[in-house]
């Protein structure tokens, strides 16, 4: 899960080298912090949360699939 | 993106300096700018300048992009082969394999948005806008045979109640599907509400029909 979101993130920046994931497991939730370089926020958010909407859309399919319960933060 | 900074006597050696210093094969591989015509002075003695260009490994829209799905598909534990299918200015990116209802989604849900996102791949670094269409088992061909039945039912049903008939959310292609699907009908009319995400279909029976 981890690896999926940054695979996503890492094609969409500029700074590829910044992207960080952390994982922390809550309660029966895996939460995901996803932070990128500040210059590369609109490109994981996108407009109106369009790019960070299909990202979320994407990882909740593969955690479906794998009978888990994620989160997904982005921070700065 | 790597970029090279390379100078020779003519255009010509700079960019087959370029091609080594890149590592490819060919010209064809890379795209370069110049920066500086070369100038030969006078007699090839007097203000002689190099040319100079700036050259980078040319990138393949669709190739970037089948290579982010595949990464991303096996990332999701999915295995499922891409094939790509080109058509004019549009590419489809078709995929096969076992368990593809979960790259589906519910009403496609997940599809769209691998869609989007390799989409956003492709033309991160092009200038040229190049449109793929992600397909799996032939999701899209069902969805719209589903949706055009979906439109003459609702027709029927606004036409026998002669009361609005007013359809869940849907993104732009869909509705364009029961918009085309139900124009040439004329005791209705077709018409799209509300504002993105929410935008959805109204169907109205036409008055005309009302004494008929």
């Amino acid at each position: 899960m981890k690896n999926l979101v940054e695979t996503i993130a890492r094609a969409l920046v500029d700074y590829p080298d910044s992207v960080r994931v952390e994982e922390q497991q809550q309660e029966n939730t895996l939460v995901l912090t996803l932070s990128v370089d500040e210059n590369d926020m609109g490109k994981v958010i996108g407009k109106q949360g369009r790019i960070a909407h299909a990202i979320r859309s994407v990882l909740y399919a593969s955690a479906t699939h794998q009978n888990k319960r994620v989160r997904l933060d982005i921070v700065e | 993106m790597k970029t090279v900074k390379v100078s020779g006597k003519t255009i010509e050696e700079a960019v087959r300096e370029a091609i080594v210093k890149l590592n490819v094969d060919s010209e064809k591989e890379i795209t370069y700018d110049v920066m500086e015509e070369p100038s030969k002075g006078f007699l090839g003695l007097i203000g002689t300048k190099p040319a100079v260009i700036e050259a980078s490994i040319k990138i393949d829209p669709i190739e970037e992009s089948v290579k982010f799905l595949r990464q991303v598909i096996q990332e999701m534990q999915v295995d499922a082969e891409v094939e790509v299918i080109k058509r004019g200015k549009e590419t489809e990116l078709s995929l096969s394999g076992e368990n593809l209802g979960v790259l589906i989604g519910k009403r496609g849900k997940t599809l769209d948005s691998l869609q989007y996102l390799t989409n956003l791949v492709a033309n991160r670094h092009s200038n040229q806008y190049s449109r793929i269409v992600l397909d799996a088992e032939n999701y899209r061909e069902r969805r719209r045979i589903a949706l055009e039945e979906l439109a003459e039912r609702l027709a029927n049903k606004a036409m026998r109640t002669r009361e609005k008939v007013v359809l869940e959310p849907m993104n732009a292609r869909e509705r364009k599907i029961i918009h085309s699907a139900l124009q040439a009908n004329e005791n209705i009319e077709t018409h799209s509400d509300g504002s993105e995400p929410y935008r959805h279909i109204v169907i109205t029976p036409l008055k005309t029909n009302y004494c008929s």
